[in-house]
C-alpha cells in the first residue's frame, strides 16, 4: 500500500496569497495522490537525514529532572 | 470586547549534554543563561560581528542584570490565604535565590569532567537575567527557564514565545562554539523525558480582581481538559513514565492529579492558584496557568492563548456556559489518550460530550458575548482567533488528520504514522520516541518542527524575521518596553531587575535608585522613549523622576538638569 497522505490540505505559509503558482499547474486526483505519496516518501527521506543515529542511546540518555 | 489582555508565557526547557549522563542539569542549566548572557554581552561589544567574535569577548564587564525578587510570593493562594513556608515543598519557595550560588555551580563546574572552565568565564556564572526583549532568562530548579515579556495579543504572545526558542538556539550554538571540547549541550522545547519526569510550559493571564475564583476555576477544568485537542504538543507513550506504548495529545495530562492548589512540582493541579500579580494586587491577578504544553506550533500557540483569554471575558462577564465534569482529571486523561478526538467524557448533569464539542460550547458563548459588546465590529485580533477556533474545531469534527498541517500533536501524529508504516515499527520502538523528542530540538536544522515549517508543512502565522527581531526587541505597548530597553542601553548599571521593578546604581558613586513599575500595561514606548536618550543611568533615572516621580526612589537623586 501506499504511503497515506499527510500534511496534506492547506499549508499556507505567513502571508501567502492564494494565487496558484504558476510552477505547479492543477493536478488530477491520481496524479495528486502520486505527488502525495513522493511527498511523503521525500519527508521522511529529509528526516531520516538529520534523526539521531542511535535513537535507542538517545532516548535512553534522555533524562531530566523535575521542574514546574 | 476583545481578546486583547496582559499576558505571556513561560518556558522551561529539557536540557541534555550527550555523552555526559552524569552531568548536573543545574550546572548545564546555568551554562545556558550564561551563554546567553554571554551572547547579549558579546553582540552589544560587537553588534556587526555577533556570533563570529573569540571567546575573549565574553570575559570583561559584567554578564547579566541579576534579579530583584521583591514581588515573588508563591505561597500567596488566590482562594485567600498564604500557606506557612515551614509547610511548603522547597521546589514552591521560588521567592529565593537558587540554593546553589554562583560560586558553588563554578566550583562544581570545574570539578566535572568534560567541563572547560576557560570556555566561560566561571567566575561570572549567571543563574538570573533580564534580557534586551524583556524577557527573564534564567535557572529554575534544574531547567533553564525563558519567561516571556508582558505582551497584549495572542499573536504577540506567539511572537515572543518563539522568540525564546530563538534565544535558546543562540545559546547552545554559543556553547558549542566556545566549548568545542565538551559534549554539547542542547535544548528542547518539551515537558517530558519519558521517564516519569515533567517539568512546564506556564501561561500568564491578568485577570480583574473583582473575578471569583471558584468561577475562574469552574469555567477553566472543562475548558483545559478540552483544549488539549488544539494545543496538545503530542506525545509517544501513555502513564508518566510512559511506559504504555501509545500516542497521546498532551505531553502534561498524564502529570496532573488535582483540580486545583497552589502547587506546580508535586501533586500538579490543572488551576493553579499562585496569587502573584507582580503588579498592583487590588486590581489585578495573574492567573498562572501550568497545565499547557510547549508548543512550536503557530496556530497551536495562538489558539492556546487566545481561546484562554477569550474564556476568561466569559468569566469576568459572568458568561460561562454550564458545563460541569464529573472528573475533570480523568476527563484530562481520557481526551488526551484518544487521537481520534471522539471520546465523550461524562457531566454532572447526566451529558456525555466529546472535547470538541465542550470547545465548541465555549466558542459559542464566546462568539456571542464578543459580538454583543462590539456592536461596532470584533477588532483584527479577536477577529482571528475565532477565525481559527472555528476553523480547527470544524476540521477535528470532520478529519482530525487534516491538521497535521496546523496542530503540534497532529503533525508528530502524522510524521510518526508514516515511519510506522513505512518501517512496521511498534508504538515502543525507540526511533518513534526519538522522533518525538527530537520534534522539539531547538536548532532549526535539526529539530523537525523547524524542518516541517521550513519546508512549508506546517502553517505559520509569523514571519522568521519577525520572530528573530523579537528575541532582541521588547513588545512596545507593556512595561516590558522599559524593561528591556533599560537593559539594553545602561547595561553596566543594573542592579537587579524584576517583573515590576528596575533597580540601578549610579557609576562612581554609591548611590543609585529603583523604579516601580506597578501597572504592566504603562510605560510603553509612547510614555517613555524619550527617557532613553539620556547618555547615562543617572541622567535617565532623573529623567525618570521628573516624569513621574511617584514611580522612583532613589539616593541624591538631584533634579533634572535643565
Amino acid at each position: 500500500m501506499a504511503q497515506e497522505r499527510i500534511f496534506g490540505t492547506g499549508s499556507r505559509r505567513e502571508e501567502e496569497t492564494d494565487a496558484p503558482d504558476p510552477a505547479t499547474p492543477p493536478t488530477s486526483g491520481a496524479a495528486q495522490a502520486r505527488h502525495d505519496t513522493q511527498g511523503t516518501d521525500d519527508l521522511l527521506a529529509e528526516i531520516d537525514g538529520v534523526l539521531e543515529t542511535n535513537a535507542e542511546a538517545f532516548v535512553k540518555g534522555f533524562v531530566q529532572k523535575g521542574g514546574q | 470586547m476583545t481578546v486583547r489582555r496582559i499576558m505571556g508565557s513561560e518556558t522551561e526547557f529539557g536540557v541534555l549534554a550527550q555523552g555526559e549522563p552524569g552531568a548536573n542539569a543545574t550546572v548545564l542549566s546555568a551554562r545556558v543563561v550564561t551563554g546567553y548572557a554571554a551572547w547579549v554581552a558579546r553582540r552589544r561589544t560587537a553588534p556587526a560581528a555577533a556570533g563570529s567574535a573569540g571567546a575573549d569577548d565574553v570575559v570583561g564587564p559584567p554578564l547579566g542584570t541579576g534579579w530583584d525578587y521583591g514581588s515573588e510570593a508563591p505561597l500567596s493562594d488566590a482562594r485567600g490565604f498564604t500557606v506557612a513556608r515551614e509547610d511548603a515543598h522547597p521546589s514552591q519557595l521560588t521567592d529565593e535565590a537558587p540554593v546553589l550560588t554562583s560560586e558553588q555551580i563554578a566550583a562544581e563546574a570545574i570539578r566535572e569532567s568534560g567541563m572547560h572552565p576557560e570556555d566561560v568565564d566561571w567566575r561570572r556564572v549567571v543563574m538570573n537575567t533580564v534580557i534586551p526583549n524583556g524577557a527573564r532568562v534564567y535557572v529554575d530548579h534544574s531547567h533553564p527557564e525563558y519567561s516571556s515579556p508582558e505582551v497584549t495579543t495572542p499573536l504577540d504572545a506567539l511572537t515572543w514565545d518563539a522568540a525564546g526558542d530563538v534565544v535558546a538556539h543562540r545559546a547552545v550554538e554559543l556553547l558549542a562554539e566556545l566549548s568545542p571540547q565538551a559534549a554539547p549541550v542542547n535544548l528542547y522545547k518539551n515537558n517530558t523525558d519519558n521517564k516519569s519526569v515533567s517539568y512546564g510550559a506556564h501561561e500568564n493571564y491578568t485577570v480583574a480582581r473583582e473575578a471569583p475564583f471558584e468561577r475562574i476555576t469552574a469555567a477553566l477544568l472543562p475548558f483545559f481538559a478540552s483544549r488539549q485537542v488544539m494545543c496538545g504538543a503530542g506525545r509517544v507513550g501513555l502513564g508518566a513514565d510512559g511506559a504504555t506504548p501509545g500516542f497521546q495529545l498532551s505531553q502534561r495530562a498524564d502529570f496532573f492529579e488535582r483540580t486545583v492548589g497552589l502547587e506546580t512540582t508535586i501533586h500538579r493541579p490543572m488551576v493553579n492558584t499562585r496569587d502573584e500579580p507582580h503588579a498592583d494586587g487590588t486590581r489585578y491577578r495573574r492567573l498562572h496557568v501550568i497545565i499547557g504544553d510547549a508548543n512550536l506550533s503557530h496556530v497551536a500557540t495562538l489558539l492556546k492563548f487566545g481561546t484562554t483569554s477569550l474564556v476568561l471575558n466569559l468569566v469576568e462577564h459572568d458568561r460561562v456556559p454550564e458545563l460541569e465534569l464529573t472528573d475533570p482529571v480523568a476527563a484530562l486523561r481520557a481526551v488526551s489518550h484518544d487521537p481520534t478526538v471522539t471520546v465523550e467524557v461524562p457531566l454532572r448533569d447526566g451529558r456525555r460530550l466529546t472535547a470538541v464539542e465542550l470547545q465548541r460550547a465555549y466558542y459559542d458563548a464566546v462568539l456571542a458575548l464578543e459580538t454583543e459588546l462590539a456592536p461596532e465590529g470584533l477588532d483584527a485580533d479577536t477577529a482571528q482567533v475565532l477565525e481559527l477556533w472555528d476553523e480547527v474545531l470544524t476540521d477535528l469534527a470532520a478529519d482530525p488528520t487534516r491538521l497535521a498541517d496546523r496542530l503540534d500533536w497532529a503533525a508528530k501524529y502524522a510524521l510518526l504514522r508514516a515511519y510506522r508504516q513505512r518501517d512496521a515499527m511498534d508504538w515502543d520502538d525507540p526511533r518513534l520516541v526519538a522522533i518525538d523528542l527530537q520534534y522539539a530540538d531547538v536548532r532549526p536544522g535539526r529539530g523537525l518542527y523547524h524542518r516541517l515549517a521550513a519546508s512549508g508543512r506546517i502553517r505559520t502565522l509569523v514571519a522568521a524575521e519577525r520572530v528573530t527581531a523579537a528575541a532582541d526587541h521588547p513588545p512596545e505597548d507593556t512595561r516590558a518596553y522599559f524593561r528591556g530597553t533599560a537593559v539594553a542601553t545602561y547595561p553596566q548599571d543594573m542592579a537587579g531587575v524584576g517583573w515590576d521593578t528596575v533597580n540601578v546604581t549610579f557609576p562612581g558613586v554609591r548611590r543609585g535608585a529603583r523604579i516601580a513599575m506597578p501597572e504592566p500595561g504603562d510605560l510603553t514606548r509612547e510614555v517613555c522613549e524619550g527617557w532613553f536618550t539620556a547618555p547615562d543611568v543617572q541622567e535617565w533615572a532623573r529623567r525618570v523622576a521628573r516624569d513621574r516621580p511617584e514611580l522612583v526612589t532613589g539616593s541624591g537623586i538631584a533634579p533634572p538638569r535643565a
